[in-house]
């Protein structure tokens, strides 16, 4: 389903991902770790096309589809989703509109029918609930003066609501106390399905407790060093990460 | 050119898409500015003596003013000789129903989105009443509901009409508000004034529906000089909107209107406007010169006056709508959004003038700025010895689209009562790379981003408009910054 041939990234022409290589099957949940400076944030943004990420070499293959050079609005509407680190403030829009607004700009980019008014209400509310959204949270301005743990419960939400192929979750657990994250962690698990893949990237083992992966790969220097199954998550937890990369060197 | 930026320039060329011209046949005043040129309109109007005397007397002071050059404008000197002061489409005598119009400008109107035809509007259930006066270039082409409205004792027809109907209204209020010698460009209008609308609603009567005047310049090289004025007697109610466009033509063309409303005791007038004139074009060539003079007078005690404008268009926007707070606990609002893209320049704000006691105002401003336009908001706060207990918060918010435009605000305040409470909030932002891109990854594109975004940052403002028209400037919101983020 996404597969990322020798990808090599340039930011303000510095080379940050030095030719990554990555497969991530349908349904699968893989995990990204690795110390700062790694490429993870990089790796998230470049997924999504954020502009300024310049791709110098390689591929990004969504289904069979080169995505390399797509806007990013092209990427979200073939099912590249990414829930961000830090979420957005958008003041005076509510989070109610901001959602129309986004289901309604995707369906029409892939040629569907948007949603009227009643089915989009009744959708919203069903996915709010499941994450314990309450209807104020819907008409509040989005993500504006959010707690961390609203935020992340937001980028769920949306997650829910645009029904991804592919979802890339960038630090999920930053700026979460552990009962958020608990909750955080069973919306996203509850979105797990056959025919949707997550992208995990983190730095800390904690998150991989909550989101069980089916295989976690360590960046290291712009590529892949080592991959394997989650037991490698308890490997880096007890040794470090300069144990576990020297090791793989 | 990529296929994005080639999308992205057709949107920007197709913007103003009222930039149409209608092909009428017009008659004109001679061109330039004279004393007959004052005599052919005044005639052509079949005007009584005192108003003819009014408006020579106000050309007299005029040709010895100075233009105000106090605003952050630039632009060349406008040479008054150049422009046509009357300009009206050729139509047969006597008063205008809907048949007599020439269809060319019904066809005018329907192109514009403007619903004349009372049936048509009453057929939309859902939608509420919204009575019309269609001022085209000099003329008001037809007014609908108006027998309707009379029913209820409310007066809504042009202010040419006005004046053979109504002398005795017209004459006690016309510049009793705005008089002929507040300033370079009333004294102007006063002068040449051609169309209009006016609004007289008498004592306890909420208006049954929205009234509107829909102001078109069509001929080139001609000036328009609008004057309205609105009368809410005790304890009455009306809501008024104003929209204008015109032609999209290269070289500039002048407005210049007064807008007087008298608000008496307990009554409560909603003014909004969606002024959308043509703004010229990406490199700033053409576009309407607005020159405007709005005031209101709360001469009533518990009177009430709010401005909304949302002001799009135009290549030079110079426009204060005011409040004079003269009667007991008599309250002035302000909202606006002003949005300068390309070259525009805006200069835009209002005053108040709190007279009475326990007066209070409120005054919402936002501007966005995109391209390389300039926006400024001016406002005057000013308290008067008298005016114990009043009270006045204003804030002022813009919003930066790209590192070519600028956003200034210039507040004065003048208290001359200790006892008087001011606030002032001031706040400037940009639209970020983060939020634009926190938007693409949802699948929203960058002109539907930012339109949200800026609806956004204007919603205190959107939400004070009649809701007939609040979805309409959203839209409108969104067009004008379009190409503003490439």
């Amino acid at each position: 389903m996404l597969e990322i041939k020798d990808l090599h990234v340039n930011v303000h022409g510095k080379e940050i991902l030095k030719g990554l290589n990555l497969k991530v099957p349908p349904g699968e949940v893989h995990a990204i770790m690795g110390p700062n400076g790694a490429g993870k944030s990089t790796t998230s943004y470049t997924l999504a096309g954020r502009a300024g990420y310049e791709v110098t070499k390689g591929e990004i293959d969504f289904f069979g589809e080169d995505v390399t050079a797509l806007a990013p609005e092209e990427r979200a509407a073939r099912g590249i989703f990414l829930a961000f680190q830090y979420p957005l403030e958008i003041p005076g829009v509510s989070t109610m509109n901001f959602l129309k607004t986004a289901m309604n700009s995707q369906a029409k980019l892939r040629g569907e029918r948007e949603l009227n008014a009643a089915e989009f209400l009744r959708a919203v509310r069903s996915a709010a609930k499941e994450l314990n959204i309450s209807e104020d949270m819907l008409k509040r301005p989005l993500n504006v003066g959010f707690s961390g743990g609203e935020k992340k419960r937001n980028e769920t939400l949306q997650m829910a609501l645009l029904k991804p192929k592919l979802a890339i979750l960038d630090e999920m657990d930053s700026g979460l106390d552990i009962d958020a994250l608990k909750l955080v962690a069973e919306g996203v698990n509850k979105l797990r399905a056959p025919d949707r893949s997550f992208l995990v990237i983190t730095h800390y083992q904690r998150l991989l407790d909550y989101i069980v992966p089916d295989v976690i790969h360590i960046l290291a220097g712009g590529k892949i060093v080592l991959s394997g199954d989650k037991s490698l998550a308890l490997q880096l937890e007890q040794n470090g990460y300069d144990a576990v990369i020297a090791k793989a060197a | 050119m990529s296929e994005e930026a080639a999308a992205l320039q057709e949107l920007t060329e197709q913007k103003y898409k009222y930039g149409f011209v209608s092909d009428i046949e017009s008659e004109f005043a001679p061109k330039g500015l004279n004393e007959d040129v004052i005599r052919f309109i005044s005639a052509k109007k079949n005007e009584p003596d005192w108003l003819l005397d009014y408006r020579l007397s106000a050309y007299r002071r005029w040709v010895n003013m100075e233009e105000p050059k106090w605003a952050k404008l630039h632009y060349p000197k406008i040479d008054f000789q150049d422009a046509y002061y009357y300009a009206a489409p050729k139509a047969k005598e006597g008063p205008h129903t809907l048949e007599d119009v020439d269809p060319e400008l019904l066809r005018t109107y329907e192109k514009l989105g403007i619903p004349l035809h009372e049936q048509e509007i009453l057929a939309g259930v859902e939608q509420r009443k919204v009575a019309v006066d269609a001022v085209f270039d000099s003329v008001s082409v037809v007014t609908t509901f108006k027998d309707e409205l009379a029913k209820v004792g409310v007066i809504f027809c042009p202010i040419s009409e006005a004046v053979k109907t109504h002398p005795e209204l017209v004459k006690k209020y016309l510049g009793s508000v705005v008089p002929d010698t507040d300033n370079f460009y009333a004294t102007l209008n006063a002068a040449v004034f051609s169309e209009g609308s006016f609004v007289y609603i008498p004592p306890g009567v909420r208006c049954p529906m929205e009234l509107s005047t829909y102001f078109r310049i069509n001929a080139a090289k001609s000036g328009q000089f609008e004057r309205t004025l609105i009368i809410a007697d005790a304890g009455s109610y009306v809501s008024y909107l104003e929209g204008c466009t015109a032609p999209q033509r290269d070289e500039n063309q002048l407005h210049a209107a007064v807008v007087e409303l008298v608000a008496l005791d307990d009554a409560e007038i909603k003014y909004s406007t969606v002024q959308n004139w043509f703004p010229g074009d990406e490199n700033g060539k053409g576009g309407i010169y607005n020159f405007v003079t709005k005031r209101a007078d709360c001469r009533g005690k518990n009177s009430k006056v709010s401005w909304t404008q949302v002001e799009t268009g135009s290549a030079i926007t110079w426009k204060y709508p005011s409040c004079i707070l003269r009667g007991e606990n008599a309250v002035g609002e302000f909202y606006s959004i002003a949005i300068a893209n390309n070259f525009q320049q805006a200069d835009t704000g209002t005053k108040m003038i709190h007279l009475g006691k326990n007066t209070s105002s409120r005054i919402i401003s936002k501007g966005i700025s995109a391209g390389k336009a300039q926006n400024t908001y001016r406002g005057l706060v000013s308290i008067h010895q008298k005016a114990d207990g009043a009270r006045n918060f204003t804030q002022c918010d813009s919003l930066l689209i790209g590192d070519q435009c600028g956003a200034h605000t210039v507040p004065y305040i003048q208290s001359k009562n200790p006892k008087a409470i001011l606030e002032h909030e001031a706040t400037t932002s940009k639209i970020s790379d983060d939020q634009l891109f926190y938007c693409l990854s949802r699948g929203i594109p960058t002109e539907e981003a930012v339109s949200l975004i800026v609806n956004g940052f204007c919603r205190e403002v959107l939400q004070q408009l009649p809701m007939e028209f609040a979805v309409e400037a959203q839209k409108l919101v969104g067009l004008s910054l379009e190409g503003s983020v490439g």
